[in-house]
């Protein structure tokens, strides 16, 4: 933690911040808090109003009305301020595809004034190592693979030191082992105290390296919060996996455990999964065991699990194709 | 923390972006093949003369092409004169409306500001770096002209417009401040096409209207119907350079076409500003 947290003042904060293009509101008046040291996952489908508040926060696009204030300042007026501590990946990676991947970087990197050129060789340099790069520093960015391109675009963000890393989708074309480098250098950043805001529409990414999540549904935010709270949120399960499914539901319903459903889908006609939604305050999990075993229920599994984020990504934006545009 | 340091020194002035601005545009192949056919206007128009046996008769084909066997150093103006009209607007167009357009189409406008360049800043580097192309690319035409013109004609003292002679080196003097006037009139459509690529995020389309406002504004100039138009034309000056082969020079044209495009570049600079200080970068 660094001594700009303890000010108190979070890394991004906005209020009522929206963008309309015409009458259609692409973002419609959000307050997004980002605290301090979080690693911030930013939660939507494709379409949701994800890149447009990114580009907002970056002052690329003018809110409509609303305010952004970025490491304690106001983006309408420090811009100029605030970028240089600020790294950022907006929707996915721009270069000229006729310099080489360390041409690119020192070219962006002159563009930031406070940019010492004195370290600029080393800083590009070990930029390009940090995401991988160190061997095809010299090549032309034409001839880099898509996943190549995105980890310059994580490398261009790391060429100063920042406070606040803005990434927009940062493993698009990534392959598995790319993305979780690109996991282990979201934890290392963390770990170093900076902030990071990630935006993802893949759930799986987000609830492996964040504290904070979003979710952003048609231009709204639906939900903020850690991702335990989140997660709350969701009422728990109770599961028991059997062979005798029937009898393990009648005890549930004995239990006050209701409505109990059976799922012998698994395909092993041995045993099946019996699940019902567990009241926190009513039942204690552990006496589910044992009343099951005190009337012959053979268990062979039994887990209480809460929703998952994924199970709440869905509920807050609607499922498949269907999402309300 | 170590950015907090280095936001407690003072920035730089900035003048790493605009060398690094003049590297990009000088590193593209765009570039130097646009600068390399322009070399080639003179050349070819020297090759030919060179290579026909008849001597191309006083008074038909572009100005002072008929004195080029007596004096290879009117090869460069010869070259000038044919390409003020379409070449020379045509390449500026392209440079000039690439500028912003170009950065957009590429995604390195968004990395640019969020850097940050500072919009104004950017503005100002992609003018300056359009400004020195329309100098080089004078500079190509005249540079190659001279060369060619001294390696495959006789050279000698020059015999100017009101009669007088000079020397070898004056002339060439005079060669290269015919290219800066050449090169001053090309600076008000630089700014237009400045302008018009802060409208878009299609460098071709930038471009092509550029290069066809250059085509529009010679045209308009060329009805004498419309006289009360032509000062105020961009191109107007555009030829204008007679008076600079003059003993003495005078400096009436060269005043007056520098005061039309410093017009022009206020008005499409402070247009430009208008638009893109504002604008929305969505690409």
């Amino acid at each position: 933690m660094t001594g700009d947290a303890a000010s108190g003042e979070p890394a991004i904060e906005t209020h009522g911040l929206t963008k309309r293009f015409g009458s259609y509101a692409a973002v419609n008046g959000i307050d997004l808090t980002v605290p301090r040291g979080a690693v911030f996952g930013f939660l939507g489908p494709n379409g949701s109003g994800k890149t447009t508040t990114i580009r907002m926060l970056l002052g690329l696009a003018v809110p409509t009305s609303g305010t952004v204030r970025l490491l304690g300042h106001d983006m309408s007026g420090d811009l100029r301020d605030v970028l240089p501590r600020v790294g950022a990946l907006v929707e996915g990676p721009g270069f000229y595809p006729y310099l080489s991947g360390a041409a690119n970087l020192n070219r962006l990197d002159t563009a930031d004034r406070y940019a010492p050129s004195a370290t600029r060789r080393a800083r590009v340099d070990s930029a390009l190592e940090r995401v991988g790069l160190g061997h095809a520093a010299r090549k032309k960015v034409h001839a880099y693979s898509l996943g190549m391109k995105q980890r310059l675009g994580i490398a261009n963000a790391l060429l100063t030191p920042r406070e606040l890393l803005v990434l927009d989708e940062p493993t698009n074309g990534l392959d598995p082992q790319g993305t979780r480098e690109v996991r282990s250098l979201v934890r290392s950043l963390a770990a170093e105290g900076t902030t990071v805001f990630v935006s993802s529409h893949l759930l799986a990414e987000i609830e492996q390296i964040c504290t904070h999540a979003a979710v952003m549904s048609v231009g709204n935010l639906v939900a903020q919060g850690t991702l335990d709270e989140l997660r709350r949120v969701g009422q728990p399960q109770v599961r028991v996996l059997t062979p005798d499914p029937d009898a393990a539901a009648r005890v549930f319903e004995r239990l006050g455990l209701s409505p109990a459903s059976v799922d012998d889908s698994d395909g092993t006609a041995a045993a099946a999964t019996v699940t019902a939604p567990l009241n926190d305050e009513l039942t204690d999990p552990d006496s589910i065991v044992a009343a099951l075993v005190s009337d012959g229920v053979r268990v062979r599994g039994f887990s209480i699990e809460r929703a998952s984020l994924e199970d709440r990504f869905v509920a807050l934006t609607g499922e498949g194709f269907d999402i309300a545009q | 923390m170590p950015s907090s340091q280095l936001l407690r020194s003072r920035p730089a002035v900035g003048w790493a972006l605009l060398a690094s601005e003049l590297s990009v545009l000088f590193r593209r192949r765009r570039t130097w093949a646009m600068l390399l056919a322009l070399a080639a206007v003179p050349i070819l128009i020297a090759l030919a003369v060179r290579l026909s046996s008849a001597t191309p008769p006083p008074g038909r084909g572009p100005a002072f092409l008929d004195q080029i066997t007596q004096n290879g150093l009117f090869v460069g103006a010869v070259g000038l004169i044919v390409c003020v009209p379409l070449f020379l607007p045509l390449t500026v167009g392209v440079v000039a409306g690439d500028t912003i357009a170009g950065e957009a189409s590429a995604g390195t406008l968004r990395y640019l500001l969020v850097a940050p360049a500072g919009r104004v800043r950017l503005l100002l580097v992609k003018f300056a770096a359009a400004v020195v192309f329309c100098v080089a690319a004078t500079l190509a035409v005249a540079v190659a002209g001279a060369a060619i013109g001294i390696a495959l004609f006789p050279v000698g003292p020059v015999t100017l417009l009101s009669g007088d002679t000079i020397s070898v080196g004056e002339s060439l003097l005079r060669s290269l401040l015919v290219a800066a006037y050449i090169s001053v009139s090309l600076i008000g459509l630089s700014a237009i096409g400045l302008f018009i690529s802060t409208l878009t995020d299609v460098p071709v389309g930038a471009m092509a209207s550029t290069i066809v406002l250059a085509v529009v504004s010679q045209v308009l100039d060329s009805l004498p119907q419309l006289d009360w138009l032509h000062p105020w034309l961009f191109s107007h000056y555009w030829l204008g350079f007679g008076d600079l082969l003059r003993q003495p020079i005078s400096w009436d044209s060269f005043g007056n076409n520098a005061i039309l495009q410093a017009a022009y570049v206020l008005v499409f600079a402070a247009l430009a500003y208008g638009r893109f200080s504002s604008k929305d970068i969505l690409s």
